[in-house]
């Protein structure tokens, strides 16, 4: 038998979590009732589904609050994250179904962290930063420290994600995104790439590449990062292509081939940074 | 004045040919149909199968976790088949797989059933299942062809080969055949590869038992009641009245619920036996990927031999197929894909070989099209080539050299009647317009690549051979005692719109409105044997029969009404002798049309009473960043003969296209070990609305005089052609061949050093 919890706040769940290390942390449940039959039945839940403090955008000075209970259909709609935060809210709409939208969550996603999770390389290349608590108390880390081998994170035994603070890229910062998966909508992905590069005319400043599905993690790209910095559009693109090439390890697996997953990715890394 | 019926139909307007609404479809749409898993029966308890981890092996013990409470679950092996004076196989083709395998017995594919266990809930029978551990010896497994051909483990036989067929026409030996080939102006050769697919129709398999005394009553979830009952009547050994199947409303089929029902009924009545209770048994998605039966995989050797002015002197195909662990349907399946080889096209001479070989794959089975989409891209792909290699126009090209009234087939059938040859080919003539422009950019943004391209096919309507004659299929329509009116068949509607086209046959055969018309629940209590619901048969075959029915009840009535001086509309008359004299029955049985001959021994003749005949056009588009190949536009004008029921017949024309267009770029069962590795919706994938392109349906009729109103089959003729219709439009995209399905990203990322330069 599972124990079922629904805290009514923050504080219960916080307390909840303190003193049940072991019980699984329910968000939507898109990715945990999907294989709940091939997995032990957990010794307690803690259901955090539409919990009024964690349902939240909030549009700031340089960035936007997002509440780690908001839908994928909420993220999706809202109309700051549409223009400020494009590939987070195309993320989200690439996300499963309709129905996965309106139930699955950033905090679950961001939680789960299966490499294959959508939203995530679109918050790598935003450079966001997640917030957390305890019974101890807040802290944020940097979305790019977040993740620590496949579906491990640093999230302490006591901690709930609370939300992701999301920055706004300015107004010289081009942002894309692209997800390649098994067919054109309610698929797991085979790659995923996101990019936010910040242009001085048509010359490469700065720019944040991340990408899914071909690591155990999702990743930043350090090695392109580098390599374009400085670049025309364009050149920069031979020169993103040329620098992916040492510096991914993808596999084969039942949805694709590593060999397929390089070239892809290449071909994904090198159009973010091609003219127009 | 015209008032509008029940059904939407003006009284007066005849109801075949018109798009009636579905009978069955408020009901499903509602959510208000009882699914067998909807169905409640008191007590009823669920069952479970514990299946084989090993792909070939001997089975030495079942053993039963000690730590496992066993009291409120019940466990059932092949000693409770044998122990009840059942016979533990199968009944099919023959009678070579085993319901459960026994001690000692040998295990022949991954998911094989060993045991079963029923429980008071379907969740303790599934976790009792996990506590039940088989120990196998393991054996050498066979998973290719190749190997299975060595034959170096022996599966089947001698020589592992289930089955093999050899058509001949225009020549007697090899060696008149190679010397067509050799005396040849160009041979086109190559050698095509199909995938193995799964028909994920939306019910999982499901099955209930229960004994009422010494009578076995089995309802569930079927294409073929009378399948089952063969299959039961073996298994239980006892007389056709103590075993009674019934079809509950059935979510999709394509040919997955033809032969695997039988082995869940046969679980379901021993679980039932040994309860005492009735037993419920509904597959999870996942073990119904894994352990029921796919379109087999297959591979054919094609070569066409070309005079100098480009007519075809020969055809040679190998077909082979891998038919898994068991014999089950694999040599109708093989016979189909033979017949179709050689493609609707002229030869005077052609040879057709063919194999089904055993493997340790679960075994392969029914599946829409039935052999004839494996053979249907090879053949297509070759066209396709002829035409690159004589730089003729590929509607061009088929238009040329396909046959039409008067030409035969390879098994030497001369084509009289119905042949849509031109109609279809002409119908996508003339939508075709100008092929997409080859190069530009897709709605990301990246750049793509476009190509075109079309096939010509055919697709032999109804059983093969002697097979409708054989049969001999049956079905009446009654006048009730309460003088409605009844067709009674074991016809089932599987979501293809049997009931709702029955209703419209007899009505227009009557003479009277469509929602007059009762189609009574297929039970084998209730309904005579019309034959299996497969083949394309069910509107041309049994609809033909129940025309026939309904016109002798029509006519009996009305001598009646005027031996009695009774006046009125038919209906009027039917309640008038229904009080009169009771219940009038009329069972008719089918005959086949007049000079159909068929020799199975050296496989010439008529193969099928009638053809159907189809051409499709596909356009693509390549991502070049993504290697995905997006399916465009896609053209399908298919001879219906007629269309009963046009809405239903465009239904089943874009969801067999869509499930073409699946198989050949995304679908796939991807065996590991003789496991299926896909084995979920997540990872064992079809198209979504986002993946399929506007279809376009053309219905073309070019009557069948011996079908009702002059239908023929429609149900797997969709199915054959777009595979290869997508293979030629992007070979046309990239300028280079594929051969091998599916054409997925990664097989087309691969391809890259092939493409056309430009």
């Amino acid at each position: 038998m599972t124990t079922y919890l629904r805290p009514r706040d923050l504080d219960e769940g916080l307390h909840a979590r303190a003193e049940h290390a072991d019980w699984t942390v329910l968000a939507g449940g898109t990715d945990l009732l999907v294989n709940a039959n091939h997995r032990a039945a957990p010794v307690g839940m803690i259901d955090l589904w539409r919990l009024a403090d964690l349902c939240f955008v909030r549009v700031e000075k340089t960035s936007v609050a997002i509440g780690a209970g908001t839908t994928w259909t909420e993220v999706e709609r809202h109309p700051a994250i549409r223009a400020k935060l494009a590939p987070l809210a195309l993320a989200a709409r690439e996300i499963g179904a309709l129905q996965i939208q309106a139930r699955g969550t950033l905090g679950g996603n961001v939680g789960t962290s299966s490499p294959v999770g959508d939203s995530l390389p679109a918050l790598l290349a935003l450079d966001a930063e997640l917030e957390v608590a305890s019974v101890r108390g807040h802290r944020r880390v940097p979305y790019r420290e977040w993740c620590t081998g496949y579906r491990t994170t640093h999230l302490a035994a006591d901690e709930l994600i609370i939300a992701a603070h999301v920055p706004v890229p300015d107004a010289t910062t081009r942002t894309s995104w692209r997800k390649v998966g098994t067919r054109r909508a309610q698929s797991i992905s085979k790659v995923m790439g996101a990019a936010a590069i910040t242009l001085d005319g048509d010359v490469v400043v700065s720019a944040r590449v991340a990408l899914g599905a071909i690591a155990n993690r999702p990743i930043r790209i350090t090695a392109v990062e580098d390599a374009v910095r400085g670049q025309r559009l364009g050149v920069a693109g031979d020169a993103a292509r040329a620098a992916l090439r040492g510096a991914i390890q993808p596999i084969d697996d039942v949805r694709s081939t590593a060999t397929y997953r390089r070239e892809v990715a290449e071909n994904l890394v090198a159009r973010f940074f091609s003219v127009s | 004045m015209e008032r509008p019926s029940a059904t939407g139909l003006a009284v007066g307007l005849a109801p075949v040919g018109a798009s009636v609404p579905r009978v069955d479809g408020f009901a499903k749409v509602t959510g208000r149909a009882l699914y067998l898993d909807d169905l409640d029966a008191p007590g009823a308890w669920h069952g479970a199968t514990v299946r084989s981890t090993i792909a070939h092996g001997v089975l030495e013990a079942i053993d039963l976790d000690p730590a496992f409470d066993w009291s409120q679950v019940v466990v059932a092996t092949a000693a409770d088949i044998t122990g009840n004076n059942f016979a533990n196989f199968i009944r099919l083709i023959e009678d070579d797989q085993v319901a459960l395998v026994p001690i000692g017995g040998r295990v022949m594919h991954v998911d094989e059933a060993i045991a079963l266990v029923s429980a008071p809930t379907r969740q303790l029978a599934f976790i009792a299942a996990k506590h039940v551990k088989p120990r196998i010896k393991a054996l050498p497994a066979v998973f290719d062809i190749e190997s299975a051909l060595a034959a170096n483990q022996k599966l089947f036989g001698a020589d592992n080969i289930f089955k093999q067929f050899l058509i001949r026409k225009g020549h007697v030996s090899d060696a008149e055949l190679e010397a067509v080939f050799a005396g040849a102006a160009r041979v086109i050769e190559g050698t095509y590869q199909t995938s193995p697919q799964e028909q994920m129709y939306i019910e999982t398999q499901a099955m209930m038992a229960r004994w009422d005394g010494e009578v076995c009553r089995i309802v569930g979830s079927m294409q073929c009641p009378y399948y089952v009952h063969k299959a039961m009547k073996a298994f239980l050994d006892c007389d056709a009245d103590e075993v009674v199947i019934s079809q509950s409303v059935t979510g999709g089929g394509f040919g997955g619920k033809e032969e695997y029902p039988s082995m869940l009924a046969a679980h379901v009545a021993v679980l039932a036996k040994k309860t005492g209770r009735a037993v419920k048994m509904v597959y999870d998605r996942d073990e119904d990927i894994a352990a029921t039966t796919k379109r087999h995989p297959c591979r054919t050797h094609h070569r066409l031999a070309v005079d100098a002015s480009g007519e075809i002197l020969a055809i040679d195909a190998d077909v082979v197929m891998d038919g898994g662990a068991y014999l089950t349907l694999s040599p109708v399946v093989l016979s189909r894909g033979v017949l179709h080889a050689a493609g609707p096209y002229r030869s005077p001479v052609v040879r057709i070989r063919g194999r089904v070989v055993a493997t340790n794959h679960p075994p392969h089975g029914a599946f829409r099209g039935f052999g004839a989409p494996q053979t249907t891209f090879a053949y297509e792909r070759q066209i396709q080539k002829l035409a690159l290699a004589l730089g003729e126009d590929a509607l061009a090209i088929r238009k040329r050299l396909a046959v039409r009234a008067g030409d035969t087939t390879a098994t030497g059938q001369l084509l009289g009647i119905s042949v849509g040859t031109d109609e279809v080919i002409g119908a996508i003539e003339q939508v075709a317009g100008k092929p997409p422009v080859r190069d530009g950019h897709g709605p990301s943004g990246a750049p793509v690549r476009r190509g075109r391209g079309v096939v010509f096919y055919f697709h032999g309507a109804g059983f093969t051979g002697a097979g409708e004659q054989r049969l001999a299929g049956r079905a009446a329509v009654a006048v009730t005692a309460d003088g409605g009116f009844e067709v009674r068949s074991s016809s089932t509607d599987i979501g293809q719109g049997a009931i709702t086209m029955f209703s419209q046959i007899a009505a227009g055969a009557l003479g009277v409105d469509p929602a007059a018309i009762v189609v009574v629940d297929p039970s084998t209590a209730q309904v005579p044997d019309s034959g299996p619901t497969v083949a394309s048969r069910t509107c041309m075959v049994v609809g033909g029969v129940v025309e026939k029915a309904a016109l002798a009840v029509r006519a009996k009535l009305e001598a009646w009404a005027a031996a009695h001086d009774v006046r009125g509309s038919i209906g009027e008359v039917a309640r008038a002798y229904a009080v009169k004299h009771g219940e009038l029955v009329e069972i008719v049985a089918y005959e086949p049309p007049p000079g159909i001959a068929w020799d199975d021994s050296t496989y010439t003749g008529a193969a099928y009473p009638v053809f159907g005949w189809a051409a499709c056009l596909v356009d693509v588009e390549v991502d070049l960043d993504t290697y995905e190949v997006a399916i465009t536009r896609c053209v399908q004008a298919i001879d219906v003969g007629k269309a009963i029921n046009p809405s239903i017949v465009k239904g089943q024309i874009e969801g067999g296209t869509l499930q073409a267009l699946g198989w050949a770029v995304l679908e796939n069962v991807v065996y590991k070990d003789g496991k299926v590795a896909n084995a979920n919706m997540t990872n064992c994938i079809v198209p979504t609305f986002a993946d399929a392109p506007d279809l376009e349906t053309i219905l073309i009729e070019v009557p069948y005089p011996y079908g009702p109103s002059g239908a023929k089959g429609v149900g797997e003729i969709p199915m054959d052609g777009p595979a290869a219709a997508v293979a030629n439009a992007v070979e046309d995209a990239l300028g280079c061949a594929f051969d091998e399905l599916p054409i997925s990203p990664e097989v087309v990322a691969a391809s890259k050093p092939r493409w056309r330069k430009s």
